[in-house]
Formats: C-alpha cells, structure tokens, sequence
C-alpha cells in the first residue's frame, strides 16, 4: 500500500526528531568527520540579558575559518518560534543545521500537539538535541547555543546557557557565549542594569558587541560599508519575538562609534 | 472443517462499505471551506473549543475534516509529519496540498479496499498559493476519491445542501467578511438554524500573513466581529 508511510500513521511522538531518527535517519546531521575542526566556518559573540520588558538577544555576523574570514553576513541569532529566540556559537553548518532542526522540533510540537511548549520544555528539548549531538562534539564538530524566551509562565522571560554535552543552565541577568564572550560578559558587567527601556538596551547591546569585536578577530563589528549590522532580537510577551531593524541598529552603531572617537581624541 | 464463505460480489462488498462510511459521516456536522480575495476561509460547526476540526498542516497548508474524530486526527498528525518531514529534508516550498492530497488518498483507499472496516472520515485538503490563481482545495472522501475545486467546497452530512445553497457563487472576489457571512448562512440553512458564534470553529490561510506561517485560527471574538448577521 502507498499513500503515508505506516510510521506516519502509527507514531505516538510529537517529537520531530524522534520521527525523523526512525523514519528518515539519512536527512540528520549525523557524520564521520575527523579533525574537521580546522577547516569548517566557525567563531562569533552571542549576548543575551533580561530588559525591562522582556529577554534581548542579540549577535555578531562574522564566521570565520582558521585566520580567513568566511562569511560577512551568518545570522547566528534566529527566532526558535513566535516567543523564544535562540542563538548559536561554533562550527557554523552544524550550528544553522541544528537551528533549523530546533525550530522545526518546537513548530512540529505546537502542530501534532495544538499546543506550544512551556519555555522549560523548550528548552529541555534543546538540552537533549544536544546531548544527541555529542558525537560530532567530540570530532571538534561543537555547537554551544543560548536560549531565551518568555511563556504565560514566565513573562519576564527566561535564559538558558548550554555546554557541549546537553548540561542547561539558567542564567538570571546576562550571558554570552562564543570567542568573543568574554569581552563581552566584561562589557555587560559594567552597562546592564535591571529593567533597561527599549532604547538602552539596544545601546548596550551594540557596545558589549563593539567590544567583543575590538579584541577578538571572529567577532565581527558593524560593517557600514555593506550596511551589515549585528542581529538584535527583543522578545516579550506582548508582540512576541522581534529583530530591530539594520537601519536602527546601525544609527545606534553610528552614535557609538563617535562617543568613542570623541573619547579616544579628547 | 470450517465451512465455506458466502459468495458476496465485489459491488455489493464495495457498496456495503461506503453505505457503512457514508451513515458514519452523516452523523457529524459539516465544514465548508471558501476562498475568499485574500486567502481561504476554514469554517466549521463545531462546539467543542478544543476537539478541532481544522488544522494546520504546514505554512500554507490547512487542513478540514468530519467523520470519527480519532480516525480523522490521525490523519491529520500524519499529514502534519509527512508534511514537515519533505520540508526539512528538501525545502518548504517543497511542500505541496498536491503531494499531500496524493498520500490521503492512497491511503484512504487502502484501508476502504484492504481493511475490515473503512474511514468515516471527509477532509479538505487547501492550499493558500501566493497569487490567487494559483490556490487549490482539494475534497477527498472515504473511499481515497478526489475532487478539487475552484471557489468553495462543503464536506460532511449537509454538505449537498450547503453546495447547492452556495452554488454560482465566487467567493474568490469576496472580501473575508462577505465570505464569513455566506458560510455561517450555509451552515446554518443546511443545520437546525441559527448559528452562535461559540458553534463556529474558523481558520484562514492569509496571503498578507507575514512570516512563513499562514495559518491562522480565528477564536470568537474575530468570528463575531465579522459576522454580520
């Protein structure tokens, strides 16, 4: 008999990936890659902190392999679904392959389900999605993700960190992750401060990714050649997941690196 | 020894089967699906807040059935991994109401020929296509027959009378309210009578949607707002 495969049929998983290991295992990314690590795009500074409305994440567009720049333009920060953002740090095809993956896993949930996930949910499942990963990790292949997000819960929004082997962590004002992240975390310390206005967070987000770039070569500053800004991301409960948009996050860019000039030549 | 079957001619083995399927689906309330100038409207009278009748099946993709309910949410869930599956191993433009249509319909016929009792189910199949010529709805029955149809298609026990009460009528130039009104008239005529809102379940595939996801569900105080009866 053709028609659906008895799989489709019979399933009881609302899991994507369970479905997809049992019925189509080939479409995974799942390889035999050894010292892979040298020659695959990889690099970049993710932050994240809590806003007065909400979670802000936001992300360089550098990939880089080994000293060569491999791409200007890679958004590491994408929307998982309407109210949690993810963002991801590492070997870059594994990473979008896993974004991918992550988004398809929580859209297919909502739809089998007709329901979303809690935000601890959501997250539980990337910590395992990690965990299956672990493989690849092991040739060099590593992705580490951020995740952030807001449900009736949880209005004030939630951040989790993850390591390599699928450990999730809630982090309670700010994170980064990524080469840069130190830097970064550095910069955060200093600027962020509970309950930031729309406005000022998106400052601060551009000067910790300003800072990250000025000291570690993956991380990418703003371009204002290719008018290529970080990606921003602001979620919160009222209108869910939105990215600012190039143009504001360059005028703010614009601002910052004239305070700076200023500062440098006074 | 045990004994011999009873002759039963094909026809009449086939005839018992959809005379079994056809009381089974005229048992249930209807559905009507509509396009209308700026998508496809999903209506159904369906009491129950929760139990749906209309789904999304993926971004442009919805989905409309009556008959067994647990037979037909399989469906619908396989509908849903078949389709998400083609998305993410080719790409979601690959994923066509066309290729769906095709699976349901191998499979309802499967089980109408080869299983001890066939699917009580109808379903709609619709698709949203990015200019309005290129929409498609899809009716498909028990027995795996499909139909497709230009402008509106009705499924489910009175959908002969909510056909010929909307017959003629090309709701595609109709703006979604106009559209709202005709199906909840339909229903309503070919039903009991007056409809309340809290009846009604909705969904629209949009074409001004932003995102890839067009689907949206319409809970009661949208339906009400566009009723204007």
């Amino acid at each position: 008999m053709s028609g659906f495969s008895p799989a489709f049929l019979s399933s009881t998983s609302n899991s994507f990936v369970e479905l997809a290991r049992s019925v189509a295992p080939e479409t995974l990314p799942i390889g035999e890659g050894r010292h892979l690590a040298e020659q695959v795009p990889e690099g970049t500074t993710i932050i994240c902190f809590r806003t007065a409305s909400g979670i802000l994440m936001a992300g360089d567009r550098r990939a880089t392999i080994g000293n060569m720049i491999a791409s200007h333009s890679m958004e590491k920060v994408r929307a998982a679904d309407d109210f949690s953002v993810i963002g991801i740090a590492g070997t870059a095809g594994v990473a979008l392959d896993l974004i991918r993956l992550f988004q398809l896993e929580l859209e297919h949930y909502e739809k089998i389900e007709g329901a979303r996930l809690s935000l601890h949910g959501k997250a539980n499942r990337l910590a395992s999605m990690l965990r299956g990963n672990l493989g690849l990790a092991m040739q060099g292949l590593t992705v580490v993700p951020m995740f952030a997000g807001v449900d009736d819960s949880t209005p004030a929004g939630q951040i989790f960190s993850f390591d390599v082997t699928g450990g999730k962590y809630e982090e309670h004002r700010f994170h980064a992750i990524g080469s840069g992240s130190g830097y970064a975390r550095g910069a955060l310390k200093k600027l962020w401060q509970p309950a930031l206005d729309p406005e000022a967070a998106v400052t601060v987000a551009v000067e910790a990714l300003f800072d990250a770039s000025d000291d570690d070569s993956a991380t990418g500053g703003p371009d204002f050649v290719r008018r290529i800004a970080p990606t921003i991301c602001t979620v919160d409960l009222e209108s869910g997941v939105q990215e600012i948009d190039t143009a504001t996050t360059l005028a703010v860019a614009a601002e910052v690196v004239e305070r700076r000039t200023r500062k440098a030549q006074s | 020894m045990s004994q011999a079957p009873f002759y039963v001619s094909p026809e009449q083995l086939m005839k018992d089967r959809a005379d079994f399927a056809r009381k089974g689906i005229a048992r249930g309330r209807s559905v009507v699906v509509l396009r209308y100038d700026q998508g496809i409207l999903l209506l159904a009278e369906n009491p129950s807040p929760t139990l749906h009748k209309i789904a999304e099946i993926y971004d442009r993709i919805g989905f409309a059935a009556v008959g067994k309910y647990n037979e037909f949410e399989t469906l619908r869930q396989a509908g849903v991994r078949y389709a998400d599956l083609r998305g993410y191993s080719y790409h979601r433009t690959d994923v066509t109401a066309r290729g769906l249509t095709n699976a349901y319909a191998q499979t309802l016929a499967g089980v109408f020929t080869t299983e001890s009792k066939p699917f009580e189910v109808e379903l709609v199949v619709a698709e949203l296509g990015l200019t309005p010529e290129t929409d498609q709805l899809y009716r498909l029955s028990y027995d795996g027959s499909v139909i497709d149809e230009s402008e509106h298609v009705a499924i489910g026990g009175q959908a002969d009378a909510i056909t010929a009460s909307l017959k003629g009528l090309a709701t595609s130039a109709l703006t979604l309210g106009e559209v709202v009104d005709h199906g909840v008239r339909a229903l309503a005529a070919a039903t009991s009578g007056p409809l309340p809102t809290s009846d009604l379940e909705a969904a629209i595939l949009d074409r001004t949607a932003v995102g890839h996801r067009t689907f949206k569900r319409l809970d009661d105080a949208a339906i009400a707002a566009l009723r204007e009866d």
